[in-house]
């Protein structure tokens, strides 16, 4: 999903680059609210997960390959405001150290991986916990829809911005089935990734999946007394 | 909340010793996948990259990156030749930059327990 410099004119990259530092500045706000002594750590570890998994390409068929983006797990383990700055530090240090993404696109990355993946998987997640009932059991299966969703929503985007900024004539009808196509396929991967690691954490601690903690509102501590008879 | 849950009690160690054993253990992860996996990975093209040569627009990527100098471009410790060492040398520079940079961000910008 790493858009190289060329692919966008330099307009449409300004405008993404726009985009990214405005969310980063927000992040920065938001993620304060979400962090404490407890979650800082776990918020390190999860830009260094992100990092690694990024680097695992799994093959898709047809000679393609895909990789976990991780705005989903970021979203879903440390907070939407933390995870945006998850993905960003990853993708700066991807751009800048081993050339992975391009340098003007950078803000485009930013925008599609950080902040689109990241806000799509977050508030799938929320929208579907809201409608099913609150089971903890579930939490692994939504962590999946909401990293299945969150790749061709970016896929999606960044078809809308080829369509805005695009260096080649291409169909975008043609670009669109194609990318999101793909990127579905490459999603399922994602969901899978995704709901491991969410339901691995929640079965340890469930309170540092950010994502859970309304589902651990819910459960009712009970204390039973065994009848004598 | 987490005033009560961090009291120094017993309660308190094993919730701290258990919140180590997460993030120790993504750390183990994340390096066995950065360092050890990583050299094993498809290189296939990935979905955008085969989007681009199916549709054409592929060479419209610029072939020079502004960093592609860097001792660790394209996931190449560069200077060494074992093509396995060397990504996983990338892996493991990659794992230590991204976490000096994510815990200290992470680290000044966390609420203080008052």
């Amino acid at each position: 999903m790493h858009v190289p410099d060329g692919f966008l004119d330099l307009a449409t990259s300004a405008g993404t680059a726009a985009v990214a530092v405005t969310g980063i500045a927000l992040a920065l706000r938001g993620a304060r609210r979400e962090l404490d002594d407890r979650l800082a750590p776990l918020a390190g570890v999860t830009a260094v997960f992100v990092f690694a998994g990024q680097m695992i390409n799994f093959p898709v068929g047809a000679g393609t390959s895909g990789h976990l983006i991780g705005g989903a797990l970021a979203a879903l383990l440390v907070g939407p405001w933390t995870a945006t700055l998850c993905l960003s530090v990853v993708l700066i240090v991807q751009a800048l150290l081993f050339s992975d993404g391009g340098i003007t696109a950078l803000g485009t990355n930013i925008t599609l991986m950080a902040i689109v993946a990241v806000w799509t998987a977050w508030w799938t997640f929320r929208l579907l916990s809201s409608v099913l009932p609150k089971r903890v059991s579930l939490v692994p299966w939504l962590a999946f829809v909401a990293g299945f969703v969150s790749v061709p929503a970016a896929a999606a985007v960044f078809t809308g911005l080829y369509a805005i900024g695009g260096q080649a004539p291409i169909a975008l009808d043609t670009l669109l089935t194609v990318m999101v196509g793909w990127h579905a396929v490459i999603g399922l991967g994602e969901g899978v990734i995704t709901a491991l690691i969410v339901g691995s954490v929640l079965a340890v601690r469930p309170d540092l999946v950010r994502a859970a903690r309304p589902y651990l509102d819910e459960r009712v501590l009970e204390i039973r007394e065994t009848s004598a008879a | 909340m987490s005033a009560d849950v961090e009291s120094p009690s017993a309660g308190g160690r094993v919730e701290r010793r258990s919140r180590l054993l997460v993030v120790l253990g993504l750390v183990l992860v994340s390096l066995l996948l950065a360092v050890g996996v990583s050299s094993f990975a498809s290189s296939s093209p990935d979905g955008l990259e085969y989007v681009a040569e199916q549709l054409g627009f592929e060479d419209t990527a610029s072939s020079e990156h502004a960093t592609q100098d860097s001792p660790l471009a394209d996931y190449e410790a560069s200077g060494v030749q074992d093509e396995r060492i060397s990504t996983g040398l990338a892996g493991l520079g990659g794992v230590v930059v991204t976490a000096a940079l994510a815990f200290g961000l992470f680290w000044a910008l966390r609420r203080r327990r008052s």
